[in-house]
């Protein structure tokens, strides 16, 4: 418990002191909402209620899915060694940095609903109290992903391979425009996509409706991708370093 | 301290350790040598659990690598080749992290660090960033990390590489200390075997996975007829090149 607090307090002080990283962490889904957003709200598809939703999980993905990129540095100065010749359990290493990710996160999405309040969104407190809650538990599983895949691949793969790949993964989750749009085959290959769902469930608690089946799917996907994420990432960063 | 049988480790078809025996009493220091590639950084992470070994066995600071490799962390201090701390950091913020994960309440990591420091001839370096430390206070963070638990044995994976020699002399200095004022056993490895002359009581020498031989400085300096560790490693390890070889 002294180690988790040690570490958790460690990483968030050293996050919190570059304030300007953690902007920059949000700045895609900032640009979709300054200057996306007005064009969105107009086009007939949905009001600001249906994009937030969509950027949040878009957040998630910027933010908290490229977090490896730090762990390389640690890796390559020497600090993850140190780390790991220390009694601390590998579970409780991980689990640290993805608190202070998951804590950044929050402090992200909190400026992008503020943000989509002054834009226009109505959605009631409730609903996006439970949305930022669902985004949250969320990215715990996007980070320790995140760093297993950083601890896997050759460390200068890991900038082009992630920021690659989670474009397709924001687009396919429907998050910019619903997939309710989509052709059937595309509707279909969403369907596979874990965001897919957080999406969905988190435009029903933005549309007031706490318990549709929707909330619940895309809770279940989300808790299921959590447990999934973080096994691997302990795994990963379990396994020795050679 | 360390009583080690039989340990063994591959690396794909590189057979990098092929049975190595190792024992090191309490107190003791002991100097690890052998050539670029021969087995050292292997052999002492196996030693230190951060790599599994494929077969063999081992007892670390009295505690089975194998069965408890979690008991044999909070005896040892490791510190490695290849430096402990990101150049932006803040060394003290560092340490007492480091002391934390080790089990001491931030009120005894606070002071632990201090005290520390200040015996490592690092007073005032606390808020600096490690990059603007210059290579031998650095090395002494380094080494910092591995003691802020008190450990009753210390790794350290070429401790002085790099330094010039009055940091390196400062650095052998504060060895012998730690082993003076609290028992400390010390298990180092080393290219500058001059150094290692007189800084341990015992040299292990290890080639191509193999321990090739092993006394005090007197006795393999009498054994192989030799005025100088250089001449008994190069008698034991041979006089060829090893370039193209793994560190």
């Amino acid at each position: 418990m002294t180690a988790l607090a040690a570490l958790t307090g460690y990483y968030l002080r050293t996050s919190f002191t570059n304030k300007f990283a953690i902007v920059f962490g949000a700045v895609q889904p900032l640009f979709y909402l300054v200057i996306f957003g007005p064009l969105f709200s107009r086009s007939g598809v949905g009001s600001w209620d249906t994009l937030v939703p969509g950027l949040l999980v878009q957040l998630g993905l910027m933010s908290s899915g490229l977090v490896g990129f730090g762990i390389v540095f640690d890796q390559r100065f020497g600090v993850l060694e140190r780390l790991r010749v220390t009694p601390t359990a590998r579970s409780t290493l991980l689990f640290g940095r993805v608190l202070k990710d998951s804590a950044v996160l929050l402090v992200q999405a909190a400026g992008i609903i503020v943000l989509g309040y002054a834009f226009g969104m109505r959605a009631g407190p409730v609903g996006v109290l439970l949305g930022l809650l669902l985004i949250t538990v969320l990215s715990i599983g996007m980070a320790a992903l995140s760093y297993a895949v950083a601890l896997t691949i050759r460390m200068e793969l890991f900038a082009p391979v992630m920021s690659t790949l989670v474009i397709p993964l924001m687009l396919l989750s429907g998050a910019l425009l619903p997939m309710s749009l989509a052709p059937t085959w595309l509707d279909v290959v969403s369907r596979f996509t874990p965001f897919r769902y957080a999406v969905e469930a988190l435009r029903a608690l933005f549309a007031g409706s706490y318990t549709s089946p929707t909330v619940l799917w895309g809770v279940l996907v989300t808790l299921v991708f959590v447990a999934a994420g973080f096994t691997i990432g302990t795994k990963v960063y379990q396994r020795e370093n050679t | 301290m360390i009583h080690v049988r039989g340990l063994t480790r591959s690396f794909g078809a590189v057979e990098a350790v092929r049975g190595v025996d190792i024992d090191v009493s309490k107190g003791e220091i002991v100097g690890f040598v052998g050539p670029n590639g021969a087995g050292k950084t292997t052999t002492l992470r196996m030693l230190t659990t951060l790599l599994r070994p494929a077969s063999g066995t081992a007892t670390v600071a009295g505690r089975d690598l194998f069965a408890d490799p979690a008991g044999v962390r909070r005896r040892i201090g490791y510190v490695a080749q290849g430096g402990t701390v990101g150049p932006f950091s803040e060394v003290g913020e560092e340490l007492v992290l480091q002391a934390r994960l080790y089990g001491l309440s931030r009120t005894e990591a606070r002071e632990r660090v201090a005290g520390l420091l200040e015996e490592l001839d690092l007073a005032g370096c606390e808020k600096r960033p490690a990059g603007q430390l210059s290579g031998g206070q650095k090395r002494r963070v380094d080494i910092a990390m591995g003691l802020l638990h008190r450990p009753e044995l210390l790794f350290l994976d070429e401790p002085t590489t790099g330094l010039d020699p009055q940091s390196r002399t400062n650095l052998w200095g504060h060895v012998r200390r730690l082993r003076e004022e609290s028992g400390m056993t010390v298990f180092l490895t080393t290219h500058y075997l001059e150094e290692a002359d007189a800084l341990c009581d015992r040299i292990l020498i290890i080639d191509h996975g193999r321990i090739v031989a092993s006394g005090t400085p007197s006795e393999l300096k009498a054994v192989h007829d030799a005025g100088t560790l250089d001449e008994v490693f190069l008698a034991v390890t041979g006089h060829e090149l090893r370039e193209g070889a793994a560190a």
